[in-house]
């Protein structure tokens, strides 16, 4: 294992420390060092956006924290849900007394602990509703929807009830079109390689030379399918396949694309990705209304890569593109 | 008559604490390989609090001290499953001295409470399995009319029936549930730190037999 750390165990520790000093414009640290909030939270009167997950996916959560999108983050140990307290306590911090909108995603743990956290607020008289996001269509079959894990979809649900909230959306109505976000958006994923968690020391999984896996999770949860390693093409239509397979999205539609690299891929073979991705939406007559690239939502040092798309109507088309300010994620 | 005390509870700690890179190495079989790093982190610091507590806190307390960090500070599924587990017990076991059948009921309750927060029942490759057969097998002891010592056995056998019983098991929740018929031929983590956790409990226990 090959890491710029000190501690093992004090990565998330240490890094969180880091990224509030490099961001103080942004965001900044509360009482509970695992929960950060923005310079903007709360903000009297609209209703607080939260999120939560565990670590080595940045820059989610926190890279999403900022202005117009996420109020509040519970940051958990590396791939493990926060506590039940840190998500309370994130929930507090991004109260303005309109309801907290809480949107994560669909994991064991985080749904525990959401629970919770959603019961200790009510007794203090704060309303907190929750979306699951569950994007990742490989991750379970259509007709068992409820079992999908919630993986990179989840920035564009922050994006659209982040813009909402902003927008004076009451809390029934961020609730609402979060929702909407998600259930428009389905997520795929390919691994090259495992990853490791520093303080484990070993990779978490295997995936042999010259294999791939079709539908990995973002904690390396094994693919759908081991397959031999193909062209950027090859793998592309794969992931593409695998997404309209669900059927829901048809020729005609207007979609958000976004393709985020696991934390080891060369960013420029994402641009790769999105060259094909392009000319075969082309052939769908899927017409790509927006796009982000990037390392967005990351597994630690695995390799390949996700595909996020979006389906928009014109609700959601003007939330995607409203201004937005945060180091994962901005629009001007 | 069975004595509780810290001592019980801290032992149960070193044992988690040292079968850290066991748990975390079974869990990367089929799932992310997180679950000795979290547990062990939770009981030391658990641990460290029993330890600073004077005079000695009661069992209940140091039940209540593991719930809490676990609660606060340890997140993951292991947070709230094991925190429940550990304030169940620290809810019903509120003296010192009992009777086997009153551990029983602890127990029991504990595994009811934990229903209520997870979907997993038995058979679905989760601590689960541990915690029923374990149930069963001294339910069945307790009807039989036997001793203490006897019925201490029986919890302790079930459990490690119930733990090795998810081998051949096909996952149903968690992060190792997606591996579908892959997860066969792999004991499940939790299951794994749930045995471990009775069978410590129990050893200390009978060790405190008069």
């Amino acid at each position: 294992m090959q890491r710029l750390i000190n501690r093992p165990d004090e990565v998330v520790e240490d890094s969180v420390r880091g990224y509030v000093k490099a961001n103080q414009h942004l965001l900044s640290s509360t009482d509970n060092p695992r929960v950060i909030k923005s310079n903007w939270s709360p903000t009297k009167g609209k209703v607080g956006i939260v999120t939560g997950g565990g670590s080595g996916h940045e820059p989610a959560f926190i890279g999403y924290v900022g202005k117009n999108l996420v109020d509040a983050v519970a940051i958990g140990e590396i791939f493990s849900s926060p506590s039940a307290k840190h998500f309370a306590d994130a929930m507090r911090a991004a109260n303005g007394g309109a309801g907290v909108a809480c949107l994560y995603g669909n994991y064991a743990g985080d749904n525990m602990n959401v629970k919770m956290a959603v019961k200790m607020l009510k007794r203090e008289g704060i309303e907190v509703k929750t979306v699951v996001a569950n994007d990742d269509v490989a991750s379970a079959p259509l007709d068992e929807k409820h079992k999908r894990r919630g993986v990179a979809g989840e920035i564009l649900m922050w994006k659209v009830a982040g813009a909402a909230a902003a927008q004076g959306y009451d809390l029934d109505q961020v609730i609402a079109v979060a929702q909407k976000a998600i259930d428009n958006t389905l997520s795929v994923g390919i691994g090259l390689s495992s990853c490791t968690i520093p303080d484990v020391g070993h990779p978490n999984f295997n995936i042999d030379p010259g294999k791939m896996e079709i539908g990995i999770g973002h904690h390396g949860e094994p693919g759908v399918s081991v397959e031999d390693i193909c062209s950027a093409d090859v793998a592309t239509r794969k992931m593409l396949d695998t997404i309209l397979h669900d059927e829901l999205f048809a020729s005609g539609d207007e979609v958000v694309v976004l393709i985020s690299g696991l934390g080891a891929t060369p960013i420029n073979e994402l641009y790769i990705v999105y060259d094909s991705l392009c000319d075969m939406l082309d052939a769908h007559k899927i017409t790509i209304e927006e796009n982000f690239i990037g390392n967005l939502f990351t597994s630690l040092d695995m390799m390949g890569a996700t595909l996020t798309m979006m389906k928009l109507d014109d609700e959601l088309k003007q939330l995607v593109q409203a201004p937005c300010q945060s180091t994962g994620l901005s629009k001007f | 008559m069975i004595i509780l005390s810290c001592e019980n509870l801290i032992k149960v700690a070193n044992k988690i604490i040292e079968s850290k890179q066991y748990l975390s190495d079974l869990d990367g079989l089929i799932a992310d390989g997180d679950h000795g790093i979290n547990m062990a982190k939770g009981f030391s610091m658990a641990k460290e609090q029993i330890l600073a507590c004077s005079p000695a806190p009661s069992f209940a307390e140091s039940s209540e001290m593991i719930a809490s960090t676990l609660f606060n500070d340890i997140g993951g599924s292991m947070g709230p499953i094991y925190g429940t587990i550990f304030f169940s017990l620290s809810e019903v076991l509120d003296r010192d001295q009992i009777e086997a059948v009153a551990l029983y009921n602890a127990f029991k309750f504990a595994n009811e409470e934990l229903m209520d927060i997870s979907e997993a029942r038995k058979g679905d490759k989760t601590l689960m399995d541990t915690l029923a057969c374990a149930l069963e097998s001294m339910s069945l002891a307790i009807a039989d009319d036997k001793s203490d010592p006897e019925i201490l056995a029986a919890f302790s056998e079930g459990a490690k029936q119930g733990w090795e019983s998810t081998k051949e098991m096909v996952a149903k929740f968690g992060r190792a549930s997606r591996l579908g018929e892959r997860s066969i031929g792999v004991l499940d983590a939790g299951a794994t730190s749930c045995y471990l956790i009775i069978s410590t409990l129990v050893d200390s226990i009978v060790a405190d037999l008069d």
